[in-house]
């Protein structure tokens, strides 16, 4: 996995509540067996017409925004299926951060395992954000994983908070598998018990 | 002792490891499989030259893709990369030595529906599955929940998921409900009372009497939900009901196991004094059969209602209903049941099961589908498909001019060829109405299996209750 340290991007504004799974990667984009390869289709049914042309008026066709790094959007954001498509969709694309007020609980621990920050800020931060993203690509946002800041482009600082092993991870670019491995013995005393107790299951 | 709830419970019975700033690692007992978000997971393994850790802990179910239709032993049913799944997730089951049970099976089907049906899902266990409906299996006093493609790696090489505890949140339906009134419309109006974000970070445990009450299908068709409100689990304490259900089962413990099972699982419920971080309570007798108009499934409304504002809303849920009316091609104002639909749908891992299929069949019967309505039954699983059959169920439906499909997801997310084309209206008994669910442009209307077949006798939106 790729670290993440620090990142100073253009941001696209998507002020809409509840953006779903379904919206980021829609399903027919699921049959995939590799991770890579869906940053085309990201947003696809939102970003292309039926006969897939580009929509001009989204975000990610403005020109603006074709190489946006961050992401500034509405409330319960990755709400929705648990796919891994979601995150990878943005990794591909090159999204490295996610700026909003809330997400849905499995696509934010999915960000992580694929070196993408979602950053929870509070709403009247969000908005100052959002209306900085909606300056266009002269307006870089600034995140800084370590110092757990936010910088908008005319220098106001948020500070976020983020779980202590997940940062560590992702700073680190840590696989969670090699971790927990080094665990072993922990995982082997408890299936001796457990056996004891609940040799049912 | 302090007094736990149940999560806590089954909680403190699955840490295999707490790090000092409270990351645990929760051991887990069952791992469900299916095709769409394994094949990368298995994969990883491959390069990493890992094994499965607990190879009979492990199910797996092709469910997601699979044709529905009668020919679909014909490989040509299914598109390439559909097919290129489906066969990873054979490939992959025999490689590795895991439980499987292949679309050739009688007892495929939906793989939340499976899990219980063989008796792999019981009290008390830790159950996690690639798909965010895993919260299905909550009904039996299990904590489960979906997981990312990451962590299916991860559960297949340590049979751990690294975890932080969820808050606990109480949600209690009291008294009893009316006629008409399913497992279905409290799900949906617990979301719309609390949003759709209204779980985020808890585990929900459902209670009352109106719960109580159901049948561990309802309390299942509650609990798959619990996503859609956010949270990451549902979660109701076993009691006779789960015992009767599990008892048989081909995977549940006998003899004396099952005696020491039964033990342990009528310790698991929540203390009388424990502590919630949240509670919300629902009245039973105040809750109406209910539809959806949006495409959130927080815009839930009784069927009695009419479409409401964009302006009837605060905050970024303005532009959002904006959006929803707009693509639901629907007017503020408008009676819910006078909306026309075009297709419905009987299925999924909310409402497959037979119970459903009864109450269904209960309104359809000796009546037909209104003309040029597109209606289809996909039964949960290959079983549930046969008992329907045994039970006369099957014919009512074809009688009624209704399709009775094989097993699997099918028009639930249109992965496979039943789809919606751009402005079809379909009554489902799904769980999703999101924008593009059920086919690019596709509209789709939640609601429980007896309204769906309503609106299939009237082609409109309609109150069950007129016809019972
Ligand atoms: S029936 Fe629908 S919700 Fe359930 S597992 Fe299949 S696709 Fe997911």
């Amino acid at each position: 996995m790729e670290k993440f340290t620090t990142l100073s991007g253009i941001a696209a504004p998507m002020p809409l509540v509840n953006i779903d799974t379904d919206m980021i990667i829609p399903k027919q984009f699921l049959k995939t067996i590799k991770r890579s390869g869906l940053g085309v289709n990201l947003f696809d049914e939102m970003r292309y017409t039926q006969d897939g042309a580009e929509i001009p008026d989204f975000v990610l066709n403005k020109p603006a925004y074709r190489n946006a790094q961050i992401l500034v959007a509405g409330d319960n954001f990755g709400c929705g299926s648990s796919r891994e498509h979601a995150p990878w969709a943005l990794l591909d694309f090159g999204i490295r951060a996610v700026i909003s007020t809330s997400y849905a609980d499995i696509f934010y621990n999915n960000c992580f395992k694929n070196g993408i920050l979602p950053i929870v800020l509070k709403p009247e931060e969000v908005d100052v954000l959002m209306k900085d993203a909606e300056k266009g690509a002269n307006a870089r946002i600034e995140v800084d994983l370590a110092a757990q800041t936010v910088t908008s482009s005319d220098g106001q600082v948020f500070s976020f908070e983020v779980d202590s092993h997940k940062k560590h991870c992702l700073i680190n670019g840590l696989d969670d598998i090699g971790l927990t491995m080094e665990k072993a013995a922990s995982i082997d005393a408890f299936e001796s018990r457990a056996s004891a107790q609940r040799p049912w299951v | 002792m302090s007094p736990k709830t149940l999560y806590d419970k089954i909680w403190d019975a699955h840490v295999a490891h707490e790090a000092e700033d409270g990351t645990c690692l929760l051991y887990i007992d069952r791992h469900l499989v299916h095709e769409v978000t394994s094949p990368q997971a298995f994969e990883g393994l491959r390069m990493a030259g890992r094994k499965v850790h607990a190879p009979d802990k492990t199910i797996a179910v092709p469910d997601h893709n699979v044709p529905t239709t009668l020919d679909r032993a014909n490989a040509k049913t299914m598109t390439e990369d559909s097919r290129i799944q489906v066969e990873a997730l054979d490939k992959n089951a025999k490689d590795f030595g895991i439980h499987y049970y292949p679309v050739s099976d009688v007892r495929q089907g939906i793989v939340h529906i499976v899990g219980p049906e063989q008796g792999w899902t019981l009290p008390g266990m830790t159950v996690v599955c690639g798909d965010s409906h895993t919260a299905t299996h909550g009904a039996f006093g299990a904590l489960a929940h979906g997981i990312g493609t990451s962590e299916v790696e991860h559960v297949l090489a340590t049979q751990t998921l690294i975890q932080k505890k969820s808050k606990n949140m109480k949600v209690e339906i009291t008294g009893k409900l009316r006629p008409g009134v399913t497992a279905k419309d409290i799900t949906l109006s617990v979301i719309g009372a609390t949003g759709t974000a209204g779980g985020t970070g808890y585990v929900i445990e459902y209670m009352g009497e109106a719960i109580r009450d159901l049948s561990m299908e309802g309390r299942m068709t509650v609990c798959n939900m619990a996503i859609e409100g956010g949270a990451r689990a549902g979660i109701i304490a076993p009691d006779e009901k789960t015992y009767a259900y599990c008892m048989g089962r081909p995977h549940a413990p006998k003899g004396a196991q099952w005696e020491a099972a039964l033990t342990w699982w009528k310790t698991l419920y929540s203390d009388d004094d424990a502590h919630w971080d949240k509670v919300v309570t629902l009245k039973g007798e105040d809750i109406a059969p209910v539809v959806t108009w949006g495409t959130s499934p927080e815009d839930v409304l009784p069927i009695t209602g009419v479409v409401p504002a964009a302006s009837d809303f605060t905050g970024g849920k303005v532009e959002a209903a904006q959006r929803s009316l707009d693509y639901m091609g629907l007017k503020p104002g408008q009676k819910l049941s006078d909306i026309q639909i075009d297709t419905v749908f009987i299925g999924s891992c909310t409402n497959g099961r037979i119970e459903d299929l009864r109450a269904a069949a209960a309104i359809l019967k000796g009546k037909k589908k209104k003309d040029g309505l597109r209606a289809m039954v996909v039964p949960g699983s290959g079983l549930v498909r046969a008992q329907a059959e045994e039970e006369g169920l099957a014919q009512i439906f074809i009688d009624a001019g209704f399709e009775w499909r094989l097993a699997g997801c099918s028009m639930c997310l249109a992965m496979n060829p039943d789809q919606l084309s751009p402005g079809e209206r379909c009554a489902a008994t799904s769980n999703r109405n999101f924008e593009g669910r059920q086919g690019r442009g596709g509209r789709t209307h939640l609601m429980s299996p007896a309204m769906a077949a309503a609106a299939a006798i009237t082609g409109h939106l309609t109150d069950v209750r007129e016809m019972m």
